[in-house]
């Protein structure tokens, strides 16, 4: 039981109980919906941007505790970040879930995310954690309008 | 197999006396390890069993005694492998039930058997504006090759609606059976929900306007003592993993009569009679829908899977199912905040079931950390968890050798989970 900690950290359950920004975005520039054909997960990812800068941003949909968490901190923050700084923070995000970079504390680029750690001994549930990141991603790069994990 | 299988010993083979789940469990060594420090609990039955050591054995010795290709070898080791592919049909073929040999074809699984009688039987038979008539809880493998048939033909897929309790409306099987039905195709056993269907009255019904019926055995055939004469189905689709022996194996019966009028599915060896780039004769039943070196090894190990299941027999591991998914499900719903989702009268060794405020997945996590296999997700029937209003399920699905004290460690690691959840 004692990894299970690692992964359900007090954070992650309190953006799943509570997630931040879970709303749509009436005047959105993008949209795109990401979606997990293993478990049916769904997200939509909502961005408004102004010039190259993200504006505003929220996500709807149903998943689990580790997707809901994940969107949920994705979009605290991103908020003010340009595409570029985005992108670079996802790429970020995914080594640190895949276990390629380990969390550093205080100053680092990922910040809070960095409670995402523990996802990388479960390898299962990376997908989960990077759903909304997928989508967001394709938002940003504007390619397409439903990302799959698959 | 002699030698091999300790549940053997506990009974003469045709009248078991006494279900020995001890004894069972010597037979399946897989079951003997732990997962994250804890002795494995294995409840993910429904997607696929494990395997016994007279199935692992077969195999092996297989392809170090006999491998060779069957059919038209002259020598000895062709002759071995054939005899026993052989044999191993006729030993399914008891199994199901089946008037003959010829009926029984072997696929690589459910659904590889469906997706042979949406192209064969469904190719000649439907027209535009034709129905299908499939369920609601039906698995995608039961719904996919019939939208590709009504799509080519321009026929339209009818969906009989499941109640609140997950059974099938019966009243709206009746409305929907109508003269353009083609082909009535549903579940014998929900894979979602464990609803067992009335299947013989689906068939009595069917039949009294003409229309042939399949079965998808897919989780039924592990858990209920099938007769297809006694059903009067006219196809039934199993897959050999759900029923102890090996993937990539599984079996379409068919009645001889369709099965003759169908053209093939595949061309290729083995179905084939005699070629001539101006005419191919096709081969007689079965091997008209062989084509190809089938799966030679798993086609005997399949039939040693059912010789093993015959030698427990399957109205005890039925009753011992019912005992376990009983205590199972008066256990879970001692779980503040469950849901059992499929409360059918009539169910079978599958238990489907929500938490408030928890997703599956994150349930499935919980008790994989205490050594639990579960699933979790939407199993295959997006259309049911829709009809639920739910994303997914987690699923206990349970299998001859699970035993009380695992349906008690499945309850006791669900209340663990308000310790992680808090």
């Amino acid at each position: 039981m004692g990894d299970l900690r690692d992964l359900y950290q007090e954070t992650i359950l309190d953006h799943s109980r509570r997630p931040r920004n879970f709303r749509t975005l009436a005047d959105a520039d993008r949209k795109v919906e990401g979606f997990n054909p293993l478990c049916g997960d769904r997200v939509t990812v909502f961005v408004s941007l102004e010039g190259d800068q993200v504006k505003d941003i929220s996500f709807q949909g149903s998943g689990c505790a580790i997707s809901t968490a994940s969107a949920s901190m994705m979009t605290e923050k991103l908020k003010g970040k340009t595409a570029v700084e985005a992108l670079s923070l996802f790429e970020g995000f995914h080594a640190l879930v895949t276990g390629k970079l380990e969390a550093r504390g205080n100053g680092s680029e990922l910040g809070k995310l960095e409670v995402f750690s523990g996802v990388s001994e479960f390898p299962i549930r990376v997908k989960c954690a990077t759903l909304a990141w997928h989508a967001l991603k394709a938002a940003l790069t504007g390619a397409e309008q439903t990302v799959s994990t698959e | 197999m002699s030698g091999t299988s300790e549940a053997l010993k506990t009974g003469p083979r045709a009248e078991p006396v006494r279900f020995d789940v001890e004894a069972i469990r010597r037979d399946f060594p897989i079951l003997h390890q732990e997962v994250h420090g804890r002795p494995l609990v294995y409840l993910d039955n429904a997607a696929t069993t494990q395997k016994p050591k007279a199935v692992l054995e077969v195999l092996q010795r297989y392809y170090t005694q006999d491998n060779a290709n069957i059919h038209r070898g002259v020598h000895e080791l062709s002759q071995r492998a054939t005899a026993a592919y052989e044999g191993a049909r006729e030993k399914v073929q008891r199994f199901l039930n089946a008037a003959s040999s010829r009926e029984i074809i072997f696929v690589r699984g459910t659904t590889e058997a469906i997706n042979l009688v949406a192209h064969s039987f469904g190719g000649a038979n439907v027209r535009e504006g034709d129905e299908i008539l499939v369920s609601t809880m039906e698995h995608h493998s039961n719904i996919v090759p019939w939208q590709i048939l009504c799509d080519a033909k321009k026929a339209r897929l009818r969906v009989i609606p499941v109640s609140d309790r997950g059974e099938l409306e019966m009243e709206s099987f009746d409305r929907l059976l109508s003269p353009k039905t083609r082909l009535v195709s549903v579940a014998h056993l929900s894979n979602a929900l464990g609803t067992l269907n009335p299947v013989k009255q689906i068939i009595r019904k069917a039949h009294a306007r003409g229309i042939p019926v399949l079965l998808d055995g897919a989780q039924a055939a592990a858990r209920v003592k099938l007769d297809v004469r006694d059903l009067d189905c006219d196809f039934y689709a199993l897959s050999g993993h759900k029923l102890y022996g090996p993937t990539g194996i599984g079996v379409l019966y068919g009645k001889a009569d369709h099965l003759e009028a169908m053209p093939p599915f595949m061309g290729g060896g083995d179905m084939i009679s005699s070629v001539t780039f101006e005419r191919t004769t096709y081969n007689k039943l079965p091997y008209k829908f062989e084509a190809g070196t089938p799966h030679i090894a798993g086609v005997i190990a399949l039939g040693a899977a059912v010789d093993y299941v015959d030698s427990i027999g399957l109205e005890a591991i039925a009753s011992h199912e019912e005992e376990l998914l009983h205590r199972a499900t008066e256990g879970v719903l001692s779980i503040p905040g469950l849901r059992v989702i499929g409360t059918a009268k009539e169910k079978a060794g599958i238990l489907s079931f929500v938490m408030e405020g928890i997703h599956p997945h994150d349930l499935g996590t919980i008790l994989d950390q205490q050594g639990i296999a579960i699933r979790a997700g939407h199993h295959c029937t997006q259309p049911l968890m829709e009809r639920f209003g739910i994303p997914a399920t987690a699923r206990a699905s349970f299998g001859m050798y699970n035993t009380p004290q695992e349906v008690d460690a499945l309850t006791e690691g669900l209340g663990k989970v308000r310790e992680v959840f808090g």
